[in-house]
């Protein structure tokens, strides 16, 4: 079994491949089991320094369901950082309170340096626009449980691919499982060149579409992400191509039986509410897969697994 | 030729000579390398013709003998350099910097939103190209290209 005790959680790519199935595998059993007290008499010291409430929630939900109790603030208004408090001193502090510290914290690295001053294991639930571990082993988690593996399949990722942290991380993940990649995005939001240098090295397929279109009848799952108004610097080339990135329930007449559709939440317009009802729609248990990859990666660090 | 372009600056007789340093780099070599904090004497000259690029700056520095993991940390700056080093008026050893792995301090992160632009921390890079200088931060993860090489003020 991979030793993870006691080490912080910072970045998907510190996870090697046998870890990230030893964690789905964890997060399995605690699906079929989610009530264990194995973090019974622990603290986590949740500290969000931006609002984010889907994953603090998920996260709170984890710990309370290992039977943990949490300390922290859910912005950094109600956070000694208000004061000026450096990051260095209050990881500093918090490490000497709790046994283990969630973070999210706009700055880009934050996480990584937040391990390197903390005594306890650091959780990376965040760090702007760098890293955001826990959702990239939900996302692999909801991909396994749709699909019955995680090898050799048709990734389509969707909208927001220049800045999109979690379809990065996602990339990076899949593949060690032999995927291929279908890039749909704005011109301006094309997957940016260092990914697709990557895939290249790696011998990994990938293709680039303009729109949604026929071709997603392909796919064994749809990863969509927001396209967001501010990110165009010409908002009417926004206005002009905004339509063309939503999912609508009639696109998915031709799509395979098991192609789900995922999304990181929270959606905006980009898939339209007549989804929902369709079998296909994946995204609203893909957030409660949240809960079990969290609940995994703690018991994990903790070592209580 | 090569009398006309003899470089004036007095010969040391024990210490090290820093050489093929690209003029504009001149003082952040002395920089990086603390010469502005130390007591022995320091002779330099700038905008010298070099056959290898096009003005070259060298420094002289008595008493001062370098280890390779010091004398590594100007290669951004100064990829060219070749030391000297000079024992009763003789060049004993020469050698060239070479670029390391890892770099700790001395860049910049290009990220305006690192955790290094914005907390009191220590940059620390990895090096993933040395031919056309690319530099991984080991906190944001970006990739420092040579084109925005911005140096630490210190
Ligand atoms: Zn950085």
């Amino acid at each position: 079994m991979p030793q993870m005790k006691n080490r912080s959680l910072v970045s998907i790519n510190d996870f090697s491949k046998e870890e990230i199935l030893h964690i789905l595998d964890l997060a399995e059993e605690f699906e079929a089991n989610p009530n264990q007290k194995l973090l019974e008499g622990k603290v986590v010291g949740s500290l969000f320094f931006e609002p984010s409430t889907r994953t603090r929630l998920s996260f709170e939900t984890a710990i309370n369901r290992l039977g943990g109790r949490v300390v922290g603030f859910s912005d950094s208004a109600s956070s000694s950082a208000t004061k000026g408090e450096s990051l260095k001193d209050t990881i500093q502090m918090v490490s000497r309170y709790a046994d283990l510290i969630v973070m999210r914290h706009p700055l880009e690295g934050s996480a990584r340096y937040a391990s390197e001053q903390s005594l306890v294991p650091v959780i990376n639930a965040g760090d702007g626009a760098n890293q955001h571990p826990t959702q990239t082993m939900l996302d692999l988690y909801s991909i396994r449980k749709t699909q019955g593996k995680l090898d050799d399949l048709n990734i389509f990722l969707v909208g927001d691919l220049k800045y999109g942290r979690t379809v990065h991380s996602l990339l990076m993940a899949l593949s060690d499982f032999n995927p291929t990649f279908h890039f749909v995005s704005p011109e301006e939001l094309r997957m940016p060149r260092e990914y697709k240098l990557f895939l290249e090295e790696h011998g990994i397929p990938y293709y680039e579409h303009g729109e949604l279109s026929e071709i997603i009848d392909e796919a064994d799952i749809i990863y969509m992400t927001r396209v967001q108004k501010e990110r165009f610097s010409d908002p009417m080339e926004y206005e002009r191509v905004k339509n063309a990135y939503v999912l609508k329930r009639n696109m998915l007449k031709g799509t395979k039986d098991n192609m789900r559709v995922l999304h990181p939440l929270p959606r905006v317009n980009e898939i339209h509410t007549d989804v929902d009802a369709s079998p296909k729609a994946y995204y609203f248990d893909q957030a409660r897969n949240g809960v079990f990859a969290r609940m995994a990666l703690i018991a994990a660090v903790m070592g209580l697994k | 030729m090569a009398n006309s372009k003899e470089l004036k600056v007095s010969a040391i007789e024990n210490g090290t000579v820093i050489d093929h340093i690209p003029s504009e780099n001149l003082f952040k070599v002395i920089t990086i390398l603390g010469l502005d904090k130390i007591s022995t004497q320091i002779t330099f000259g700038a905008n010298l013709d070099s056959k290898k690029q096009g003005r070259k700056a060298i420094i002289k520095v008595s008493e001062v003998f370098f280890q390779d993991h010091e004398i590594n940390k100007i290669s951004l700056v100064a990829p060219h350099a070749r030391l000297n080093v000079i024992k009763n008026f003789e060049v004993v050893e020469k050698s060239d910097v070479t670029i390391p792995d890892t770099i700790v301090g001395i860049v910049k992160c290009f990220n305006p939103k690192c955790v290094t632009n914005n907390e009191a921390v220590t940059t620390h890079f990895s090096v993933i190209n040395k031919k056309e200088v690319a530099l991984r931060c080991h906190y944001c993860e970006k990739i420092t290209t040579q084109e925005e090489l911005r140096f630490e003020a210190s």
